[in-house]
């Protein structure tokens, strides 16, 4: 029986083999522990399948970057006949990728760390002294040296303490600044979000993560009555500092109460500022951006693009100013605008739009509200042409406005109409075909551009 | 000493409460005369009846200390001092309100008297409340976080999350439940099960009693003691205000939902009277004190709603002003 590397999270594509608690030779029963496998979130224990002999081990302990299903071990079970025997560990797993879906693939990757490195001239970024790190680091960083600055900054929420975080955002916190600073909540999303606010007119600065956003509908009417609007009700006396973040939008395959885009419900509020980031540079500069912010910021962020790496400063002072979009890549033919998870779905189709012959420029808007307009406008009246990509429901949708906005100010620039590529209007399917189809693609990205320009 | 007052407190204290009462009581029957001729727009909640518990309160109160409450919120914020021509101001939606004219009658507030609203949403200010709570203790302030709600919040879940985690985190907060009977129009009887409002906090580990709400001597020794408790165990505490609303739930009530007879039969254990007869019978204190108490406060009113009608409209570039700090 092949012992393969299991996927331990909905989110899983690879893991490390930390440790092989059994050897060749042993024999085991169904429910022994094999290894112990470090996943994106956590370190997990590996169950034998049954009863058995481990004949091979086929992947040494250390070994980083497994594909998910990799076979990691022979068992051999009472009874079976094992036809072939590997004769010897393999050094480094094959990456044989078994996920059908669009990869956020190290080619991508390196080109968004590439993308920013360009950037960092035309937005008159300083020489940082820069790591290479997630953004679930960079989050962490970011809370990490707010917290220490500056004592009224808290967290709370559901698992973010003893836990080290549901998806590790916040882990090391509780050793570092303990259970006054970081605090567990009940599952009572209405109740701590609601006294979180409570603190932050007080003058405390919450830090208030929301396992998902999709938990947030649950303590939507604090965010928006209790938080958006008590500064201008009271005539500017109480003011709400405080940020709440957490996942947004769909992770794989959780189904459709875990699988939503709430950055249209968001940037709708008055009072709210709403921040997407596509990457853990900006994630870094903007968490910190917002922590030191004196109003309510909504901080969206995606498990998906959690693992993903860029370079991202370290000093404190590193911050990226609240309402200033990137052109993150500048060509002419025509205007393509993401945030977050949506920014990773056009680079995914630019080697295609390249291919058509077709140069654009991408504008990676960062911050949804306040919204960089003169960058929207000033790259639409060079390339007189604009496709949106979102991942959120396209009805009354963000991008939408988006496009109002657009027609409206660049009217007599436009050689086109604007197309967006929005989330389909259903709930969330889980089956994995549906679930892709669900979401824009790189196809419908590639058509969208190719309609603006008039190629067939 | 009479044996109503358990809490020592002098005459001259007393009279002050008495002033107040009837400041709010007398402020409010001038809220409901502008309402009628339209200088007042929108909700207009009047406190009128439930005077002894923001009083009672009030004199157990630390002037550090924090209040939050919900829409029902004139008597509140003029119980913490603020100047009733700044609230009245923001009743006629004028410049010189307490919220610039841009809250209205729900939401009013003022950092200086510690005083924090002032919310439309039942229920809503109760998480905030225990969240005030919560920067106190944080910040090892020795300060209470007031929380008032009404009987209509008790069946709000947002108000047993926050319950819980007050307990849970042992935060220094008192819930004041303002039973008046009804929420909106719906008796108590028609909306909550079980037994008594407070109880329902008690099983989160909050201790708690419930009060007659309609005199201030029973709602002021129950306040002091709520306040020695929180103090002495850092934990919650929870009083149920046994109280009435002689008006409507806002001006716009018809009230049919309740006889005559027994609004009238509430009226004669109206709680500002009955402080008057308390004073005047058993502390002896003179007629002619009070009744120049009462006539200042009269003629403070007449200012006060001069001030507020002449006070001008907000400016128009008001309007985006304070969406954003």
């Amino acid at each position: 029986m092949k012992i393969l590397l299991p996927a331990l999270s909905p989110t899983m594509e690879t893991g490390n083999l930390v440790k092989w608690l059994v050897k060749e030779g042993d024999s085991v029963v169904s429910g022994d522990i094999l290894a112990e496998i470090e996943t994106d979130k956590a370190t997990m224990e590996l169950e034998s399948p049954d009863d058995g002999k481990i004949e091979r081990i086929l992947v040494n302990e250390g070994t980083e970057n497994i594909s998910v299903n990799t076979e990691i071990a022979l068992l051999k079970v009472d009874g079976e006949e094992i036809e072939e025997i590997p004769e010897k560990p393999i050094e480094k797993s094959p990456q044989v990728s078994t996920n059908e879906s669009e990869p956020l693939s190290s080619e991508v990757n390196i080109s968004m760390n590439s993308l920013l490195n360009q950037t960092k001239e035309n937005l008159g970024e300083k020489n940082w002294s820069e790591k290479e790190i997630s953004m679930r680091e960079a989050l962490n960083q970011a809370i990490e040296e707010e917290m220490k600055l500056d004592k009224d900054v808290f967290l709370l929420g559901e698992e973010v303490a003893e836990y080290d975080g549901a998806y590790k955002i916040t882990q090391g916190l509780l050793d570092k600044f303990g259970s006054k600073r970081v605090l567990d909540t009940p599952i009572s999303e209405h109740g701590f979000t609601g006294l979180a606010i409570g603190a932050a007119m007080a003058g405390l600065k919450p830090i208030c993560e929301f396992m998902t956003f999709n938990f947030s509908m649950q303590a939507i009417d604090q965010i928006v009555n209790s938080a958006a609007k008590s500064l201008y009700m009271s005539g500017g006396e109480i003011n709400v500092p405080i940020v709440f973040r957490g996942p947004n939008g769909a992770a794989a395959r959780v189904g459709a109460q875990h699988s939503q885009c709430f950055i249209s419900w968001f940037s709708h509020i008055p009072g709210l500022i709403v921040i997407a980031p596509s990457n853990a540079r900006d994630a870094k500069g903007l968490l910190k951006s917002s922590i030191r912010n004196p109003n309510p910021v909504v901080f969206l962020e995606h498990e998906l693009l959690y693992k993903e790496k860029t370079n991202v400063p370290e000093e404190n002072d590193f911050l990226i100013p609240i309402g200033k979009g990137n052109l993150i890549k500048e060509g002419k033919d025509v205007t393509i605008i993401g945030f977050s998870m949506s920014v990773q779905r056009i680079l995914n189709a630019l080697p295609s739009i390249e291919k058509l012959g077709i140069s654009p420029d991408i504008i990676d808007l960062r911050s949804i509200k306040p919204l960089d307009e003169e960058l929207i406008y000033k790259s639409v009246k060079k390339t007189n042409r604009v496709v949106i990509v979102e991942d959120g429901f396209g009805i009354t949708s963000f991008g939408s406005h988006l496009s109002y906005l657009i027609q409206s100010n660049c009217f007599d620039f436009l050689d086109s109409e604007i197309i967006k590529v929005s989330g389909k209007d259903v709930p969330m399917p889980y089956a994995e075909n549906l679930e892709k189809l669900a979401l824009p693609n790189t196809d419908e990205i590639v058509s969208a551009v190719k309609k603006v320009s008039y190629i067939n | 000493m009479n044996k109503k007052n358990k809490n020592n407190f002098t005459n001259d204290q007393l009279l002050k409460f008495y002033e107040k009462m009837f400041l709010i009581r007398k402020f409010e029957e001038k809220a409901a005369q502008l309402y009628g001729a339209g200088k007042i727009g929108g909700f207009c909640h009047l406190y009128i009846g439930q005077e002894a518990v923001v009083i009672g309160i009030l004199s157990s109160i630390n002037s550090e200390d924090t209040v939050i409450t919900a829409y029902r919120d004139h008597g509140h914020i003029l119980a913490r001092g603020v100047d009733p021509k700044l609230v009245m101001s923001e009743l006629t939606g004028r410049k010189d309100g307490i919220s610039k004219g841009k809250g209205g009658s729900m939401h009013m507030f003022s950092k200086a008297n510690r005083f924090y609203g002032g919310h439309g949403i039942v229920g809503a200010q109760v998480p905030l409340g225990v969240g005030i709570g919560f920067a106190h203790k944080y910040r090892n302030e020795k300060k209470i976080s007031r929380v008032y709600l009404g009987d209509g919040a008790m069946s709000n879940g947002q108000v047993f999350e926050a319950f819980n985690l007050a307990s849970l985190w042992e935060l220094p907060v008192l819930f004041i439940i303002e039973n008046n009977k009804y929420g909106m129009g719906t008796s108590i009887g028609r909306s909550a099960a079980g037994g008594e409002l407070y109880e329902r906090a008690t099983v989160f580990g909050i201790k708690g009693e419930k009060v007659d709400g309609m005199n201030f001597f029973n709602v002021s020794e129950s306040a002091i003691r709520a306040r020695e408790y929180i103090e002495k165990n850092s934990k919650p505490y929870i009083i149920e205000m046994d109280t009435y609303r002689f008006r409507g739930h806002s001006m716009s009530d018809p009230g049919l939902y309740r006889t005559k007879d027994e609004v009238n039969k509430m009226k004669e254990i109206d709680p500002v009277l009955m402080m008057k007869e308390t004073l005047l019978n058993d502390y002896k204190i003179q007629e002619d004190t009070i009744k120049d108490i009462e006539s200042d406060i009269k003629k403070q009113i007449k200012d006060v709603e001069k001030f507020s009608l002449e006070s001008p409209l907000p400016d128009l570039k008001e309007l985006y002003t304070e969406v954003y700090l």
